[in-house]
């Protein structure tokens, strides 16, 4: 078998330098050009939360789902956060942001014409912003499109080979991803043309990922040992960090989506914030009911899945409305998660669907509810407001969000499955995926380095690449 | 010589540790250990999942002391370690052939 990198980075690196070597002539071109249009204030403010959202995946999304895998799984929970980060960035550069906001082909995906970032300068672009740097705008919308297949993860952990991984994101984001964003927020895409309502990404990046996590869970199978044995989470403080460095991170996702410093992004920065913590609140409530005890990892879960239902309603609903939003969406995720995922019997590892696919709809929907041009003229009024049109609206939105996801993911799944196995074998599981995918352990103080076993269980191998096996 | 083991309350461990210090008996060697026995174990709810936790937490304490304490030292530790409660722990002795004190080589007695 030869080297998967002989196999896989060389003709990827070979790709990348022919698109994107005239992309660079290009940019020094319109950077000479000048722009007088750029708001400092605007673009000061999509910078500052283009780095938030990024913070969302590494390190919150990284240690809110490496907290509740276990032990021996970690470091592979976490590398799928990590490496979505790295290969989506080059994905999205290459051709990810010409086909979702580039120039519209058929109201359905955008064109090739941005492709290596090929027009895409340093000078507004008024389709999308019209007083920030078209560059600032990409970079925003990367770490949507980064974080939005690392979410997929929390479903297929603790069992996804990382070859097989590397194959799905790639393609899902490229297949699934970039359409429906371009559908929703591309200029001409049919469903902004349509006037359906998602301000920071509820259909597009929560509905998505966690409708695909649940069909990524049911192809691959539950985990050995799902039901019969104790599958806890090893560190519930990483899992409060992550949810609370999500939190976070959300004033840039769904504020920032304002893209600019202005009323609007106010206005998002404050439901977000009271719809997390009114869910945060309903989830505990409801398991104290329901369980007698209010959990640490209860806040932390409801506060994740507050954050998902406000995400499309943030930059058209008021405050009150907010604090509902978060009410329903808490004890909502919860029985999604406590109840309802057990009686089903389908394992999705750390909740992917539970809370994105089902927050994600609840606000999707909300959004037809309690939106009101009151806040945003640019938006419409909901249901309560005397439009019932719009909750339509809001429903095909969500239908084909929903029906892109279960198909596209379906698909991608069967195909990078006949090329390489999809699920790791009964013995890989049980030795634990950080060690068999990755060779190495996260916690190597217990077993080594402070231990009498230090000198006499581990020695260097010079060369050890004759024993190592292949992972694809 | 005789070796006394003893698994107990996480929570009795300093109050072992005073009372056997007190009769003055400063080895041991103490261990984070898990297991069952009478106590039925716990339930814990990870987002509404019920899990059920048979092996619990306990310490278990080593300590080697020549045969005349033996009785004593053991009447102290229940004393100490005792709530009365399922889950308190037990206490195991066993004969101990030599000891030996790596840095000077004394043996028996003289080496505890």
């Amino acid at each position: 078998m030869k080297n998967p990198i002989v196999r896989v980075v060389l003709p990827a690196f070979v790709l990348l330098m022919t698109v994107a070597a005239p992309a660079w002539a290009e940019e020094a071109a319109q950077a000479s050009a000048g722009a007088a249009s750029i708001d400092t204030g605007d673009t000061a403010w999509v910078l500052t939360s283009a780095a938030l959202v990024m913070l969302m995946t590494l390190p919150g999304l990284a240690l809110f789902y490496g907290g509740l895998s276990r032990k021996k799984n970690v470091l592979s929970t976490i590398m799928f956060s990590f490496f979505t980060m790295v290969l989506i960035s080059i994905q999205w550069a290459l051709w990810g942001y010409s086909l979702a906001f580039g120039p519209d082909t058929g109201h359905i995906i955008g064109g090739l014409d941005w492709l290596g970032l090929k027009n895409v300068g340093l000078e507004p672009f008024s389709g999308y912003s019209a007083t920030i740097p078209h560059q600032a705008f990409m970079i925003f919308q990367m770490m949507f499109a980064v974080i939005t297949p690392a979410l997929i993860s929390g479903a297929f952990a603790e069992r996804m080979r990382f070859p097989a991984f590397i194959a799905f994101i790639l393609l899902w984001a490229t297949f699934v991803y970039d359409p429906v964003a371009h559908w929703v927020w591309g200029v001409d895409g049919w469903l902004r043309n349509l006037g359906a309502l998602d301000f920071a990404g509820g259909t597009v990046v929560h509905i998505l990922s966690g409708v695909s996590g649940l069909i990524a869970c049911l192809v691959l199978g539950k985990r050995k040992g799902y039901a019969s044995e104790p599958m806890i989470p090893h560190n519930l403080p990483f899992t409060v960090l992550g949810s609370a460095l999500l939190w976070f991170g959300w004033f840039g996702f769904n504020a920032g989506s304002a893209l600019g410093a202005n009323g609007l992004a106010a206005g998002a920065f404050v439901v977000t914030h009271l719809a997390t913590a009114a869910a945060a609140f309903s989830w505990v409530v409801s398991e104290w009911i329901h369980h007698g005890k209010p959990t640490t990892l209860g806040a932390a879960s409801g506060a994740v899945a507050g954050l998902v239902a406000i995400t499309p309603a943030s930059g058209f609903v008021e405050p009150l409305p907010a604090i509902i939003i978060g009410l329903v969406a808490g004890a909502a995720c919860y029985v999604a998660v406590g109840v309802v995922k057990t009686r089903l019997g389908y394992d999705d590892a750390l909740d992917a669907f539970g809370i994105h696919g089902i927050g994600g709809t609840w606000g999707a929907l909300a959004t037809g509810f309690f939106a009101t041009t009151a806040v945003n003229p640019a938006g419409a009024d909901g249901l309560f407001y005397g439009n019932p049109a719009l909750l339509g609206k809001q429903l095909a939105a969500v239908g084909a969000s929903w029906a892109v996801a279960v198909v596209g993911t379906f698909v991608i799944l069967k195909i990078v499955g006949a090329f390489t196995r999809l699920c790791a074998t009964d013995e890989e599981q049980d030795a634990g995926l950080d060690l068999t995918m990755h060779g190495e352990d996260a916690y190597t103080d217990f077993a080594l380095s402070a231990s009498p076993f230090s000198g006499a269980g581990a020695s260097v191998v010079k060369s050890s690449a004759s024993e190592m096996k292949p992972a694809l | 010589m005789t070796k006394i083991e003893c698994i107990l309350r996480p929570g009795k461990l300093e109050n072992v540790k005073e009372a056997v210090n007190k009769f003055g008996i400063h080895g041991m060697t103490v261990t984070q250990v898990i297991g069952c026995g009478l106590q039925k174990g716990r339930t814990e709810v990870y987002r509404g999942t019920e899990y059920s936790i048979n092996l619990l937490p306990k310490i278990k304490l080593e300590m080697v002391v020549p045969d005349k304490d033996v009785e004593s030292v053991v009447k102290l530790i229940v004393e100490a370690a005792r709530t009365g409660e399922i889950g308190d722990g037990k206490i195991f002795t066993y004969k101990i052939d030599n000891a030996v004190r790596i840095r000077t080589g004394e043996k028996g007695e003289e080496a505890i």
